[in-house]
């Protein structure tokens, strides 16, 4: 049986701990113990994306990132993008653009736009792919995806 | 991920004191973007991995002396980013930019690209450009290798992470005409290993009209990283036209030994491969170098 620790860190703003196995990896922590599921499994090897998540502002595979590593650390899973009701901007335009179809490709486009964002807020287009990169859509729909944050980031220009 | 136990060591002393103790039965583990997948596939089993990015100052960049020194744990997307590789080791930076994905180049680190000891792997074809050496550290102390030493076959390097760690790595930043360049091909632009990668750095006369010094290092095209020495013969201490950049190039060509894969490309494809972007990569750098 593997050891668990009292892991602490710092999630969607709020503080928490949790008693996690030596061998879990992050994302099993976040789907199995704290129920938090918008956090998606895809190919379980760090080629999909749809397990990206946030560590202190940076996109990371959570599938394949040892839950240990995130102690002390801010994580952001799509759960904690919406304030008090009002959807992210980024979350918006999603919407408003089509740029969701089957879904679970979407936690993870979403918050490798909001890492994007965060360190550079006026991307340019090939600067936007290059940061979606690591995010398959198996629907293909990634006009769209790259249509929405374009807007985003035109937006906050303006 | 398979483990029992998962330790954040916080010196360098704690985690080779936590490895002596568990007698090989532990391995460091970095951004862990190669182990964790090796763990999951039951290609390695390990009863505690010690994580090591947590130990102070072991993900820097600085500039001593004339010396670029760059931790242990300093990960791809850090080294993609640095100014000071960007101007003083731009080989580097662009090997950096390549690997995997951004989600890869956030967490994966330039020591466990070299422990895992592929013959293509960007970081080491970059530090292998770059005469890079790095520091071990063991039980016994501490010593400067060169990183050309520490590969002996695919995926087996000559440190062992289940005792001995490497802390940092050291290499000359680029001098007045002296610069450095990348170039690589792959299937697709991200998480793509490359079919080819090649990396040059070219030290110039005052003049800009003579290679002074040369590397070319070319992957994968052998069991380990590989130094392309006939071709750097080629052009050592040559006047820069395009006899000798042909040359050079043709004589790389013949020196490696690329593999057909069924999945990436023919060998056949790879030598075209090798002639195409050994040409890139020396026709950039000397461009740079002569700024």
């Amino acid at each position: 049986m593997a050891k668990t620790y009292p892991l602490k860190m710092n999630l969607n703003g709020k503080e928490v701990q949790v008693e996690v196995s030596a061998s879990a990896t992050l994302a099993d922590v976040l789907r199995e113990q704290l129920g938090l599921t918008g956090t998606k499994i895809g190919c379980e090897e760090g080629e999909c994306g749809a397990c990206t998540v946030l560590i202190d502002g940076q996109a990371v595979n959570s599938c394949i990132y040892p839950a240990m590593k995130a102690a002390g650390r801010r994580v952001l899973t799509i759960e904690g993008l919406a304030k008090n009701g009002e959807l992210h901007p980024v979350q918006r335009a999603f919407i408003e653009h089509g740029a969701v179809q089957c879904g679970y490709c979407t936690p993870g486009m979403v918050l490798s736009a909001v890492a994007l964002l965060g360190q550079n807020p006026h991307p340019t287009e090939d600067e936007i792919r290059r940061a979606l990169a690591g995010n398959l859509c198996r629907c293909t729909g990634y006009i769209q995806i790259i249509e929405a944050i374009r807007d985003v980031a035109g937006r906050s220009q303006g | 991920m398979i483990c029992e136990e998962y330790i954040l060591a916080s010196t360098v002393e704690e985690a080779l004191a936590a490895l002596a103790s568990l007698r090989g039965e532990g391995r460091l583990i970095a951004g862990g973007t190669d182990l964790v997948l090796q763990l999951q596939r039951g290609e390695r089993s390990v009863r505690c991995l010690v994580d090591i990015t947590r130990i102070p100052g072991i993900n820097e960049i600085k500039l001593e002396d004339s010396y670029i020194i760059i931790g242990a744990a300093t990960t791809f997307a850090q080294i993609e980013r640095s100014t000071l590789i960007r101007q003083r080791a731009p080989v580097l930076a662009e090997a950096a930019s390549w690997v995997g994905s951004p989600q890869i180049r956030n967490v994966g680190t330039l020591a466990g690209n070299v422990v895992n000891a592929q013959p293509a792997a960007d970081g080491s074809i970059a530090l292998l450009t770059l005469d890079a050496e790095a520091e071990i550290a063991n039980l016994t102390g501490r010593q400067w290798v060169p990183v050309a030493s520490l590969f002996v076959s695919p995926g087996v390097s000559r440190v062992d992470a289940s005792a001995e760690m490497i802390t940092a790595f050291r290499f000359r930043a680029h001098g007045p005409r002296e610069s450095s360049a990348f170039e690589r091909q792959a299937r697709r632009k991200a998480l793509s290993l490359p079919l080819i990668n090649v990396g040059v750095r070219v030290l110039l006369n005052a003049e800009g009209t003579h290679v002074r010094d040369v590397r070319i290092c070319i992957g994968p095209v052998a069991p380990v990283p590989f130094r392309a020495q006939q071709a750097e013969a080629a052009l050592r201490n040559h006047a820069i036209d395009e006899d000798a950049i042909t040359e050079a190039v043709e004589a790389a060509v013949l020196e490696s030994k690329p593999r057909s894969s069924l999945l990436r490309a023919g060998k056949e494809y790879r030598r075209e491969l090798i002639r195409v972007l050994t040409r890139r990569a020396l026709l950039r750098a000397i461009e740079a170098a002569r700024g």
